[in-house]
């Protein structure tokens, strides 16, 4: 469904780009246009290819097949100096400043003649208060990149872009790291840079967001273009069954009465690996899902070691199933009946090298089922192995398969399998669907209820509000180290929970602890 | 002691070598390139600058043909380090290991049966008028032969192109974020291979100016561990050329102590007692000094372009 409301020439277009990685496909014929002043969307999961299909664009990789033209030029591929001088800006996920510089030396960095003797710094100075001024961005030239918040990294990553007059502007998932509030400015400056004349290519896989600013919409899915659509014309579900290749149920969370306690926090404090909690209290009950929402660096690590026993408490108690912790390890806390499925999966959920039968029994490998005298029992593993990979739908693998080859969200089933077969009564998920495609999700998520169901608590860290409103009973937000009251799911609203995450308290609560449930 | 010009003298003469393999390991590593071939391409440096003059050539031409020897080292580690990517330890010590025995097997090739290393006529020392007249420190300072004042004139210049210039701020942009350096347009590998060869022509020349400027002739084993103390310096100085200025004559005047206790001292302590003392005390600044370094962040890592 091409769309034809668009009359000016195209600015940019791309004509059929192909691009492998060794046996994977990640652009496949791929052709698109942009307008002048439009706003083109590219909607896909992770990994069907639009970071590719931009860096190709930017000239980070040389595509096999296929041409790109700026205004009716061809643009040399394998060039970011070449896309700079095309007009093209872009603005990568992670962003590429440099932490220990000032934002005046990352914005001027390539704009000066190498060899030059001395920087004409003054005038950059005025030209880029200038643009500041003009789009609303904020800044102090002089500040450290490294002393900024995500938000004014987003910032500089823009006025790098404007400073060198792109014409185009690609922002590869802007507001992933974005609270609510700072996502509504960036598009209210993204809406300025339109009605200057820019143009913009928007990549995301958040279908709100793309409803909201894009003119045009263009899903890929491995790695190629299934549809383009008009934003007036479509729909979420058109997109997201488009974006998916299927119909995705969202999961059904049914209201349960909340039981026991199976972990309490008690005025905590803790400084640990560079994360703080402050006065920190919480409890969380059988049946019960408790949402930890928070913009990362607010503490979620202390939390999450914390509760996997790799630090103790300063001040404060630590409660598991109604017994006192203190001087904890994290096996002693896994033997107690904490089911951890970490942040990082590569580096804290399994190890690369290791087998996916060894993996499988990291946790347990000491129990006499697995091993005897010190001799791990082979047979008995490679057993459990197989049935769990069936039983939690592990694919791509057998159980000798070294883990490092599974994908991101096998990985993620491999840990779901290790954890939830124990039946732990207290599950610590942190970000535990970062990363992983909307099929591997919807998984992760009804494994989550269903330990719910089976009578376990969970703590779940994420700072996808979505996620939390889906999935938690009550959700409490983290902000430099203290926790918010708990807010039940059904009156949590995203606009409030955003003024929290950003540091700004609502009236009429206070931080102290709320265990009803 | 500390009152003596000999004493401070030997200090800035002792701290030529150290200052230029220093300001050229610095630059290395703010590119993001650890340079482990330093002690072997101070080894080659002095063994070419000697055999240059040895043959008949000039003392300058020496310090330009052992510059050009250090730049071409630095060009090998560079391949292998940066465009091929390879670990920057094995590629160091690889080199440090080719450039030394290279020197010493070139050396013997030239002299096959000489016991006694044959003399040269070495850069003579001097005097600049005015401030060498003042007592002590003018005395000390500004009675060296001219490839120490070369020394000392690359701290500011390395300051200055670092911080003050569009390629100092690529270079250590490039250390800090290749990513970032390459999404602004900038050729990463081209920056860092650049800056490997300057640092590397630097070692080459402090090595030269063993020979061709202290001493008068070649020897086996003559650097001495002079490069890895480099390497300590620089973290000590935390990449900052002015501290590693300082490092360099704080280590050279603990040597120059070292060799005046030793002289003086009785049979009672076994002299290796003090020609540890500087090692043992580089160690202890370099714990107190280098605990809160910034390190480059991108130091060792090597930028592959189109990877994912």
């Amino acid at each position: 469904m091409p769309s034809n409301a668009v009359q000016s020439p195209p600015v940019l277009s791309i004509r059929g780009i192909s691009k492998r990685f060794g046996d994977i496909e990640a652009n496949r014929d791929i052709s698109l246009t942009l307008s002048a002043g439009e706003v083109l969307a590219l909607l896909g999961e992770n990994g069907a290819g639009k970071t590719t299909l931009m860096s190709i664009l930017f000239g980070h990789y040389v595509a096999d097949a296929g041409s790109i033209q700026v205004n009716g030029r061809p643009l040399p591929p394998g060039s970011p100096a070449a896309a700079i001088g095309a007009g093209i800006g872009m603005v990568h996920q992670h962003f590429t400043l440099a932490d220990n510089l000032s934002v005046l030396d990352n914005v001027v960095l390539g704009t000066e003649r190498l060899w030059s003797p001395l920087q004409r710094r003054r005038k950059a100075r005025d030209r880029l208060s200038a643009l500041a001024d003009r789009f609303g961005l904020t800044i102090d030239p002089d500040a450290r990149i490294g002393d900024l918040s995500v938000g004014e990294r987003q910032r500089v990553e823009l006025l790098k872009a404007l400073y060198r007059d792109a014409r185009i502007l690609i922002l590869d998932e802007p507001t992933a790291v974005l609270t609510p509030q700072e996502a509504e400015a960036l598009f209210q400056t993204l809406a300025e840079m339109v009605s200057n004349g820019l143009s913009i290519i928007f990549i995301s896989h958040k279908l709100n967001e793309v409803l909201a600013i894009a003119q045009r919409i263009a899903v890929l899915r491995h790695g190629s273009v299934v549809g383009e659509y008009d934003r007036a014309e479509t729909s979420r579900t058109e997109l997201a069954t488009a974006m998916v290749g299927r119909a995705v149920a969202s999961p059904n969370r049914t209201r349960m009465q909340a039981g026991k306690p199976i972990l309490e926090l008690r005025a905590v404090d803790l400084w640990h690996n560079n994360s703080r909690l402050r006065q920190a209290s919480l409890t969380v009950h059988q049946h019960e899902v408790l949402g930890i929402a928070g913009v990362s660096g607010n503490g979620q690590t202390a939390l999450a070691d914390l509760v996997s026993g790799l630090c103790v408490p300063e001040t404060g108690e630590l409660v598991v199933l109604g017994r006192p912790r203190g001087g904890h390890t994290p096996a002693r806390m896994v033997a107690a009946g904490v089911g951890r499925i970490p942040e990082d999966r590569h580096k804290a959920g399994v190890v690369h090298e290791m087998t996916v039968s060894e993996n499988l029994v990291l946790e347990s490998y000491r129990h006499p089922e697995f091993s005897h005298f010190g001799w791990l029992r082979a047979g008995r593993i490679l057993e459990h192995a197989r049935e769990l990979m069936e039983r939690y739908d592990v694919r791509g693998a057998g159980p000798d398969t070294r883990t490092r080859s599974l994908s991101g969200g096998n990985m993620q089933k491999l840990i779901l399998a290790r954890v939830l077969s124990r039946r732990p009564p207290l599950v610590l998920a942190c970000q535990p669907t970062r990363g992983l495609d909307v099929g591997a999700t919807a998984y992760v998520h009804q494994q989550i209820l269903d330990a719910r169901g089976r009578g376990s608590g969970i703590l779940l860290i994420s700072e996808d509000l979505d996620e939390l409103l889906t999935l938690s009973d009550r959700i409490m937000v983290i902000y430099q180290g203290e926790l918010s009251a708990a807010v039940p799911a059904e009156q949590a609203d995203r606009a409030q929970l955003g003024l929290l995450m950003s540091g700004q308290r609502t009236t009429g609560q206070s931080s102290g602890s709320d265990h009803a449930a | 002691m500390f009152v003596s010009v000999g004493f401070w003298a030997a200090t800035v003469r002792m701290a030529t070598p150290l200052i230029f393999g220093t300001i050229g390991e610095l630059i290395c590593e703010r590119a993001g390139v650890l340079n482990l071939g330093i002690e072997g391409i101070m080894t080659f440096g002095a063994m070419i600058a000697w055999m240059w003059v040895y043959q008949g050539g000039d003392l300058w031409t020496a310090v330009a043909v052992a510059a050009g020897c250090g730049a071409a080292w630095g060009l090998l580690h560079a391949i292998f380090s940066v465009y091929l990517g390879l670990s920057q330890h094995v590629t160091g010590i690889g080199i440090t290991l080719l450039a030394s025995s290279l020197s010493y097997f070139s050396f013997r090739l030239l002299l096959p049966d000489v016991s006694t290393p044959p003399k040269i006529q070495p850069f003579e020392s001097i005097a600049i008028p005015g401030l060498s007249e003042i007592p002590v420190l003018g005395e000390a300072l500004f009675t060296q032969t001219a490839l120490t004042y070369l020394a000392l004139a690359t701290v500011p210049l390395c300051w200055y192109v670092l911080y003050r210039t569009p390629l100092g701020l690529a270079v250590r942009m490039v250390g800090e974020n290749p990513m970032a350096a390459a999404s602004q347009g900038l050729d990463v590998l081209a920056i860092r291979a650049g800056a490997v060869c300057t640092g590397s022509a630097l070692m080459s020349m402090g090595g030269a100016f063993l020979t061709i400027s202290v001493f008068d002739a070649f020897y086996f084993e003559m650097i001495n561990g002079r490069g890895w103390i480099c390497i300590a310096l620089v973290i000590f100085a935390s990449w900052r050329p002015g501290k590693a200025l300082f490092g360099a004559l704080l280590f050279a005047a603990f040597d120059a102590l070292q060799i005046r206790v030793q002289q003086a001292s009785s049979t009672l302590i076994p002299y290796q007692f003090f020609l540890m003392l500087p090692y043992v005390l580089s160690i202890v600044a370099l714990i107190i000094m280098s605990r809160k370094a910034a390190y480059p962040k991108a130091l060792l890592v090597p930028f592959r372009r189109g990877e994912r």
